[in-house]
């Protein structure tokens, strides 16, 4: 048992922390059964924790934060819902979720008086078992998909949801053997077929798989997932010992689609990067490369690290060490694999490490929650836990050759799309290195930005860019005015709406392309504009962006025939740091006399705006003008 | 393991998945004495019962397995 969440540390103590979170009321009960549900537990804790959070929720009534989740199958699911909710939560997400009648999911989808139609869910979750879909075998893998299909339409349309499909459970055994796919008949080789070719489907149809198929063979195997007498007596196809797992699976992937998951890899040098004590031994005395199983075994880590850091994932280096001595591996080593390019902030000193990892993140201008910090010490590990709780620390196993899939299984890095800029990051952070020598370099902020000679290319909203533009919205927490989520749905709708004002902002400079680092979305409410998020890359900060940004939204919203901007300051506790945002740019507090809820609005009379100079130069983006053809 | 071992065992289980501290297993014990034992309930607690004790029950055992006294015997003679 517990071979499920092995990454995550056991709790000696954890029927007692139960019992204290259990006796505060919701919501400060909460941070206690997230950590809770991020220990290492087995299906019957996973639904004693569901059940003391689903006691504790009713008592106050719900959370307003909570996400609407139906979940609907062919087959029985109930089992899965304390998976699918613990699995949430281990996220800080609240579920609420919908089980329909029992196999009635396409009439619930169509029947305007469905239950399901009244809970309208904002995630649809496709939980068909692979014996519904295979059917008497008489099925292609084409019509079975074209069913699936016509099922995400309707979702998508009825509820303007996000659609998630699982793939097959290859549950029905081979008959041929290894070849079994020259037997199209074949259940298995069906499953197989109709598992392949969802991938491109649900990708065209803007449909994210749960993988059920591939993350069976990585973890436990088929006969840990499905168990044929559970099937037999209760039609459940993905029996409770796996359930927790499942919702693991599935809360990692709605987290991703909140723009939740973790940023960074923050790690450990001696030990975890390569094996032994490199202040000890040396350059010569650490094991590192071909030659032996555990100097294999970090290369593959390295490896591994590096994959991730070309995808997106931001690296840093956390380790007690004199710092020539932790930076002589990556300079000097020629085993290394990764390049103190690859590393985004390196910190190597003796402090503790709960202030150096204060320290990255600040550094990198990300949240907390969203570093991994991954270290071979137990004790470094725990510390990390009790100090900054926000922090996911795996539970590294003692043989470096697990790190990697260690790591993989805790899913940290979930991600539903891969951006241009999630690939070009590493190279925006090493020219942030670069931009900060210049600055030493240079005495006065003004010669400095203007060294930078800044191009900031505007262009509309457009499909092409609306990856990263749902990605931004989604996890910009602190230049953010608003603090609006979206949805892509409803990003894409801007795009045509004439009423609408949107910007998206890419700023070069002579190091190179930072990619979009700003948006903007206006809605006109007869003479004025309505500045409905105002967002902006921390990356970026100092660099007077602000006032060229404001400049081009004063020019949009003139073209549009407005008189005035209205702009929003919502405070969460995160942006803070834009308080005074509209006050600085020159905007005047809205007179609140009469009204409600505009404490926090600010007003520019346009015919009185007079733009200030910036050493920044304004582009116009590729399909600037090809949408502007489009409105008129 | 001896049978008193199995009810106790068998206890924590019961206690955990119907969330009632108060169960006390009596021989007799059945579904109708516990608040909750439905049939996902008895799913979950034969799963349950085979990952603690590390057993495996057949389809027609768990069919079967209705009252405690049952339960136990089943457990100890798959111990041995």
């Amino acid at each position: 048992m517990n071979i499920e969440l092995d990454w995550l540390p056991g709790l000696n103590d954890w029927a007692d922390q139960l019992a204290r979170a259990q006796a505060l009321p919701w919501p400060s009960a909460k941070p206690a059964f997230v950590a809770l549900a991020n220990s290492r537990i087995d299906f019957l804790q996973t639904v004693k924790l569901d059940r003391a959070v689903q006691r504790s929720l009713k008592a106050a009534g719900g959370d307003p934060a909570r996400l609407r989740l139906a979940l609907l199958g062919s087959s029985t699911v109930s089992q899965l819902a304390a998976g699918l909710r613990i699995g949430a939560l281990r996220r800080g997400l609240i579920l609420d979720i919908y089980e329909g009648p029992y196999g009635l999911y396409r009439q619930e989808l169509s029947d305007p008086e469905s239950g399901l139609r009244a809970f309208a869910p904002q995630i649809v979750l496709f939980a068909l078992d692979a014996r519904h879909v295979v059917g008497a075998g008489d099925t292609s893998a084409g019509d079975a998909i074209a069913q699936m299909a016509h099922c995400w339409s309707l979702a998508k349309s009825t509820f303007d949801c996000a659609v998630i499909q699982q793939t097959l459970l290859p549950c029905i055994p081979p008959t041929l053997g290894s070849n079994e796919h020259r037997l199209p008949e074949s259940p298995h080789a069906l499953i197989e077929r109709i598992n392949s070719e969802l991938r491109p489907a649900a990708d065209a149809a803007g449909v994210h798989l749960l993988a059920l198929d591939s993350f069976m063979r990585l973890h436990g195997g088929l006969n840990f997932w499905h168990e044929a007498s559970l099937w037999n007596r209760a039609k459940q196809e993905v029996g409770p010992a796996a359930s927790a797992l499942y919702g693991e699976y599935a809360g990692r992937l709605i987290a991703a689609l909140r723009g939740l998951s973790a940023k960074c890899l923050v790690l450990d040098l001696d030990n975890t990067l390569w094996g032994g004590v490199i202040g000890d031994g040396g350059l010569e005395g650490i094991a590192l490369g071909q030659g032996s199983a555990a100097g294999e075994a970090f290369l593959d880590f390295q490896r591994y690290a590096q994959t991730l850091s070309r995808r997106g994932v931001i690296l840093a280096v956390c380790s007690k060490n004199d710092e020539i001595n932790a930076r002589a591996p990556f300079q000097k080593h020629p085993e290394m694999i990764l390049k103190e390019t690859d590393i985004a902030c390196f910190v190597a000193n003796w402090s503790d490490k709960a202030q150096n990892i204060r320290t990255i993140a600040a550094s990198l201008n990300i949240g907390l929650d969203a570093l991994v910090f991954a270290d071979d010490n137990p004790a470094e590990r725990g510390l990390i836990r009790r100090e900054l709780p926000m922090v996911a620390v795996p539970e590294l196993p003692e043989d470096p050759a697990d790190y990697v899939s260690t790591i993989a299984r805790g899913g940290y890095f979930e991600a539903v799309a891969v951006t241009g800029e999630d690939r070009e990051r590493g190279s925006q952070y090493a020219g942030n290195a670069q931009r900060e020598k210049l600055r030493e370099t240079v005495t006065d902020v003004a010669s400095y930005l203007a060294a930078l000679k800044m191009e900031l290319i505007f262009q509309p909203f457009d499909r092409i860019g609306l990856p990263r533009i749902v990605q931004l919205a989604n996890k910009t927490n602190q230049f953010n005015l608003t603090t609006i989520r979206y949805v892509e749905r409803d990003l894409e709708r801007v795009i045509d709406d004439p009423r609408c004002v949107s910007l998206q902002l890419r700023l070069k400079d002579v190091y190179g392309d930072n990619g979009i680092i700003a948006l903007i979305l206006g809605r006109m409410q007869g003479q004025d504009l309505f500045i409905e998020t105002w967002l902006m890359s921390c990356r970026v900060l100092g660099r007077q962006v602000e006032e060229a940004t404001l400049q081009l939204i004063a020019a949009r919203a003139e073209a549009s025939g407005a008189r005035r901007l209205i702009g929003e300051y919502r405070p969460t506790a995160k942006n803070g740091m834009v308080r005074e945002h509209y006050e600085k740019l020159g905007f005047a507090p809205l007179d609140a006399s009469g009204e409600e809820s505009t404490a926090n609005r600010w007003i520019l009379e346009l015919s009185s705006y007079r733009s200030k100079p910036t050493p920044i130069r304004l582009v116009e983006g590729p399909n600037a003008k090809t949408a502007d053809l489009q409105r008129a | 393991m001896q049978k008193p071992q199995i009810y106790s065992e068998l206890n924590d289980i019961f206690r955990d998945l119907f969330d009632d501290d108060n169960i006390v297993l009596k021989p007799e014990t059945s579904a109708d004495d516990v608040d909750g034992w439905d049939s996902l309930a008895h799913i979950n607690l034969i799963v349950a019962i085979e990952a603690k004790f590390k057993i495996k029950f057949k389809t027609a055992e768990i069919e079967s397995l209705h009252n405690v006294e049952h339960l136990v015997d089943v457990i100890a003679a798959k111990l041995g």
